[in-house]
């Protein structure tokens, strides 16, 4: 069980850093902020919930799995409200 | 040259290089942001160098409440169209370089030629936990072996609240620090006002219950109760209390009080200023950190508050 | 070379690009940030130096630990005293300017940020 678990881990961890890669090229290639917004919010809420994943086989406890998943829902919860506000900004300031 | 060898290298390479950014990049914005990101990398370095007590303190403070201090800074900077003072000379330059390079160079050679067998004082902490009861060394340290200066270093916070106060204009005295905030209340600001604080709560003071075994303690956990005042008062849901009422003085001279109280107990009832009876160390240091935490909380988003500017009436 | 001997040297330079940005750097701000990038730098030397005195099962000296806690608190509200000066300064003076060219003009209080 333990390598099948490291197998999970080491696959799911290299998926969630490819997100990351993929959200930090949009981030410096796409040309606009709402582009660039997309890019970021899509790849690295998906990006942190692999990594996530991959780092749950891992867990010593129940407990401090709950932990890494309300890690993933916090990161959620910043991220989406963050890139709504940069967004609402963005749009303000092209309406000017 | 281990895996994580190389990780330690690359992520010291790009710490290095946004403090370079930092130093060297003509608009003051980015150098705000490239500062903030430096913080929160020198966390992870923290992470790597097996002090996570330190890397919690730093991410919080440093890199998430110091960020929104300079943050707002250069946000009203940027703004009021300051007017850009006159560069230095060349020769004030040139001594700086020299001045500089002479200070890292001699730093990184000290680091180069530190002793092998390196001079600890570990083997005593853990020798004299058992005074306390409690598992972590650093929160040992802070509170029990090293008291007296994180009981200075509380007044040092008071202080510094003092002197923001004593900015303000004749017509704000003891009144509300800050601008009054407002947000769309069906935006996603307010939202999130709503919705994070009681996590935050949550998350704070289970910080500070369990720096006692494991990392944590009462300035981590004072860090993210500030962060949450702070988040209800910028989507406008609260405001800030004017300077002047006495229920804010008294939160803020709780933490350094109890400490001061504990203190001048111990020179009393037993060996020395701060002494603890052994029997008692732990109830009694659980007491000052609750009140520690309150007043943490309170001064460092005071602090970020501002200075107050409209008049409490 | 250990990644720790790394930091070490990278924490030294860190003080030393501090150093240089508080003295070349003519606006206030960019001074304050120079400056806790100085502060940053001496606290990962006593963090390296704690991680040498690794012993006893824990991995960091804890002494240099709490000594760079309380370093860190007293540094940030070290720099909220500064930036709520700089403001006020703002607020006074009109502009950051620490020269010593011509009075200010007497700017009314801002009515708003």
């Amino acid at each position: 069980m333990s390598i099948g678990s490291d197998i999970i881990t080491i696959a799911a961890v290299s998926a969630g850093a490819f997100f990351f890669l993929a959200g930090t090229v949009g981030l410096l290639r796409f040309p606009d902020t709402l582009t660039r917004l997309h890019a970021l919010t899509k790849a690295d809420n998906l990006g942190l919930g692999l990594v996530i994943a991959g780092l749950l086989p891992q867990a010593d406890s129940l407990r401090e799995g709950l932990k890494l998943v309300s890690i993933w829902l916090l990161g959620l919860l910043a991220g989406a409200t963050v890139s709504q506000l940069i967004a609402r900004t963005a749009r303000q300031d092209e309406a000017r | 040259m281990s895996i994580s060898t190389v990780f330690e290298i690359v992520l010291a390479a790009v710490v290095l290089g946004l403090a370079i950014w930092t130093t060297a990049v003509r608009d003051t914005y980015s150098a705000t942001v490239g500062f903030v990101a430096y913080g929160l990398l020198v966390a992870l370095v923290w992470v790597r160098l097996d002090a996570v007590d330190v890397a919690l303190t730093e991410a919080a403070i440093g890199g998430g409440l110091g960020g929104v201090l300079l943050l707002t800074a250069a946000a009203r900077l940027r703004d009021s169209g300051f007017t850009a003072a006159e560069a230095p000379g060349t020769v004030t330059k040139a001594a700086a370089l020299t001045a500089s390079v002479l200070t890292a160079a001699s730093l990184a050679g000290a680091v180069l030629l530190l002793p092998d067998a390196a001079p600890t004082l570990a083997p005593k902490v853990i020798a004299n936990a058992w005074a306390t009861g409690m598992a972590n060394p650093v929160t040992n340290v802070l509170m029990a072996f090293r008291s007296m200066d994180t009981m200075l270093e509380k007044v040092v916070l008071l202080l510094a609240i003092i002197g923001v106060w004593s900015l303000a204009p004749n017509d704000a005295w003891g009144g509300r620090p800050g601008p009054r905030h407002q947000a769309d209340p069906d935006g996603v600001l307010v939202f999130l006002a709503r919705l994070l604080p009681p996590i935050g709560i949550v998350v704070g003071i289970y910080i500070l219950w369990t720096g006692a075994n494991h990392p944590g303690g009462a300035f981590q956990g004072g860090a993210i109760l500030a962060s949450m005042w702070l988040l209800a008062i910028m989507a406008g849901l609260t405001d800030t209390p004017p300077v002047c009422r006495r229920w804010v003085r008294y939160i803020l001279i709780a933490g350094p009080g109890v400490f001061l109280v504990v203190g001048l107990g111990g020179l009393w009832l037993g060996a020395a200023f701060l002494a603890y009876p052994p029997a008692l160390a732990k109830p009694l240091i659980v007491g000052i950190e609750v009140a520690m935490t309150l007043t943490v909380a309170a001064t460092l988003g005071l602090l970020l508050a501002g200075v107050p500017e409209r008049s409490a009436r | 070379m250990s990644g720790v001997t790394v930091f070490g040297l990278s924490a030294a330079l860190a003080v030393g690009l501090g150093l240089y940005g508080i003295i070349t750097n003519p606006q206030p701000l960019r001074k304050i940030i120079a400056f806790n990038l100085l502060g940053s730098g001496v606290f990962l030397l006593f963090g390296v130096v704690g991680r040498r005195g690794a012993a006893a099962g824990i991995g960091n000296d804890p002494v240099p630990q709490a000594l760079v806690i309380t370093g860190v608190v007293v540094a940030f509200s070290a720099t909220a005293l500064a930036i709520a000066l700089l403001l006020r300064l703002l607020r006074t003076a009109g502009s950051t300017s620490l020269g010593n060219g011509a009075p200010p003009s007497a700017r009314p209080d801002a009515s708003g940020f």
